[in-house]
């Protein structure tokens, strides 16, 4: 039998007094399992988010993006139509990050000089992403895209080099164009808050939609509205009975902001922007198949 | 160790120490006051009865804290612009302002620092350098005002032993801080303010209320029944950057041992009890000693203090003032 190895003598300290401390020890341990545990549950909204959520301009890829915000919301602050939302406990690490939900309130760039990008303090939204980071494909928008409201300015293009999504005709059978209607009234119905910079009522005051009713024979409220040149179109196609119809072509200057949807009558709306998504071609919807007489069985 | 080395690690979460050497004057102070014992409870109990107890500093703190936060609510609600942002970062008529311990999350999740964040983020650090690091917390963040709150709550639970104070241990933080930081490097999101009740009460504050007020709310209600001040006291990160980065600060409270008593009235108040360790009989080395770098420079202890063995103390400036 070994000798018992004589251990350096502690302290001495009553049983009391070391249990007391070794509950202490395990609460703290406790403690910090829980706190961090909870805060990982962040991970769950990022990582199960079906639909990406639709960012400010200039905002970096979404891994990026949560990153580097500090979640201050000064980009909030700075947008006159108040179209940034920061968002909530469910977005997990997106705790206080930004957000637009263009269906209740677009970005139509009525600041004109894409100021929350300005007011960004850590780069999450950016005029130029620094090399390093990485342009995801057909984000980059071809050309600096020309605002409608600017066009006869001096500098009429708009500080920004990628879109932060595109807009697809998601419900065509929905689209009023697409069913040959016009439309008459306020686009959103009297209820409706979101807001627009007109510019032939105030070039720096946006109104709400509510005060701007339209009378159109036939609706082209997306293309009407679009602040960006040459996004979206009208373009005629043949329906299945031979009829020509017009329906909204999204085009590669599409940015992504929004309004399309915001404006958009029918209910859900027809047109939809894919946050986060990028420019993979024109989509239109394919001419009816010619009616071939049948073959004589 | 230097007293400020001991200090330090105090803040970490290390046992307060016995002074090794007390110097003679200290020594005589001991000496004098307790020659007499009949001297010296007559004058105890004479400066107790002629204590004006006060709120002075809390008051005041409370009107700074209230200030400053809701002059970010109405910089955005009613569009005077001075001070834009929230907390963690914001604009004071137009200098990048940005709180250090969101910009260290940001730095080591996103790996890249902007001209901006760097300005905001020094002139917030020197701005804090001057006014003692911890200044912060208690006239300055919105949960140690809604905390200050749940305290007097749980303490009066405790007073009818409805609850008892669970104590943890201090270092608790400092791990918390470690792991924080290690979060962001390793999952590239800033995992702490998903759980900071600073930034989520000052965006409530300013943009409105969101879910995430239920979990302060839930915080609030484990320091009622559970843990006395525990966010404050053994997790908040925010606390121990902030503490670190005032650990030289010249605004500091101070402890002078020859006008005190001994009797723990300020380590009762106090949410960071262990830098009144000195006013423990026999624990002062030096005739004034500062409390360290996790003094909040609250003021609680100032106004409790019924002698005045507890003052502010802007080093340097002390003789003028």
């Amino acid at each position: 039998m070994n000798a018992p190895v004589e251990k350096p003598k502690k302290p001495a300290m009553s049983l009391e007094k070391a249990a007391k401390a070794r509950r202490k020890f395990l609460q703290s341990v406790g403690l910090t399992g829980g706190v961090v545990g909870l805060s990982l549950l962040g991970y769950i909204p990022v990582l199960s988010a079906s639909a990406q959520r639709l960012r400010p301009p200039g905002a970096l890829n979404e891994s990026d993006f949560l990153s580097s915000c500090i979640k201050c919301g000064q980009c909030v602050q700075v947008c006159p139509v108040q179209a940034i939302k920061l968002g909530d406990m469910v977005d997990g690490f997106g705790v206080g990050v930004p957000h637009i939900d263009p269906r209740q309130q677009a970005c139509d760039f009525s600041c004109d000089a894409v100021q929350c990008i300005l007011a960004c303090p850590t780069g999450s939204l950016t005029y130029k992403k620094p090399p390093f980071l990485n342009i995801r494909e057909g984000a980059l928008l071809a050309a600096a895209p020309i605002l409608k409201a600017k066009e006869n300015d001096p500098e009429p293009t708009l500080n920004l080099k990628e879109r932060i999504g595109v807009a697809r005709l998601a419900r065509p059978s929905a689209c009023l164009a697409v069913q040959g209607k016009g439309f008459k009234g306020q686009a959103r119905g009297a209820g409706f808050a979101g807001k627009m910079r007109y510019m032939d009522v105030d070039r720096w005051k946006p109104i709400p939609i509510a005060e701007h009713p339209y009378d159109l024979p036939l609706c082209d409220l997306c293309v009407r509205e679009c602040p960006v040149k040459g996004a979206i179109e009208l373009r005629p196609f043949v329906v299945a009975d031979g009829t020509s119809r017009m329906q909204p072509v999204v085009l590669e200057p599409c940015v992504g902001c929004g309004v399309c949807e915001m404006v958009c009558p029918a209910e859900p709306a027809a047109i939809v922007v894919d946050a986060q998504a990028t420019w993979h071609g024109e989509v239109a919807l394919a001419p009816a198949p010619a009616v071939t007489p049948k073959e004589p069985s | 160790m230097s007293r400020f080395a001991d200090l330090f690690m105090g803040m970490l979460g290390a046992a307060p120490k016995k002074p090794e050497v007390v110097s003679e004057r200290v020594q005589t102070i001991m000496f004098r006051k307790y020659e007499d014992k009949d001297r010296y409870i007559k004058e105890k109990t004479h400066a107790r009865d002629h204590h004006l107890v006060s709120h002075k500093w809390r008051n005041r703190r409370w009107a700074v804290l209230l200030a400053v936060n809701l002059l970010f609510v109405f910089s955005f609600w009613l569009d005077i612009q001075i001070l834009e942002g929230a907390l963690t970062a914001s604009r004071f008529v137009g200098f990048h302002l940005i709180d250090l311990n969101s910009a260290l999350q940001v730095m080591l999740a996103h790996k890249h620092i902007i001209v901006n964040l760097f300005i905001g983020t020094f002139t917030v650090f020197l701005i804090w350098v001057l006014l003692g690091g911890r200044t912060f917390c208690s006239w300055v963040c919105p949960y140690h005002l809604l905390a200050e709150w749940a305290e007097a709550l749980h303490l009066k639970l405790v007073e009818k032993k409805l609850v008892t104070d669970h104590e943890f241990h201090r270092g608790t933080r400092t791990v918390f801080w470690l792991l924080f930081a290690l979060l962001a490097i390793v999952t590239g999101y800033t995992v702490f303010e998903t759980l900071s009740p600073t930034g989520i009460l000052s965006r409530a504050l300013i943009y409105g209320p969101g879910l995430a007020l239920g979990w302060v709310g839930l915080l609030l209600v484990f320091e009622i029944v559970y843990s006395r001040r525990a966010w404050c006291r053994y997790v908040c990160p925010i606390g121990l950057t902030y503490g670190a980065v005032g650990a030289l600060s010249p605004l500091r409270v101070s402890f002078h041992v020859e006008h005190c008593f001994h009797e723990g009235d300020c380590r009762k108040v106090c949410l960071v009890p262990h830098v009144l360790d000195v006013t423990v009989k026999g624990r002062a080395s030096e005739e004034s000693m500062s409390l360290g770098p996790d003094c909040t420079r609250c003021g609680l202890c100032v106004d409790v203090c019924p002698t005045g063995a507890l003052r502010y103390e802007v080093k340097g400036l002390s003789q003028l003032l």
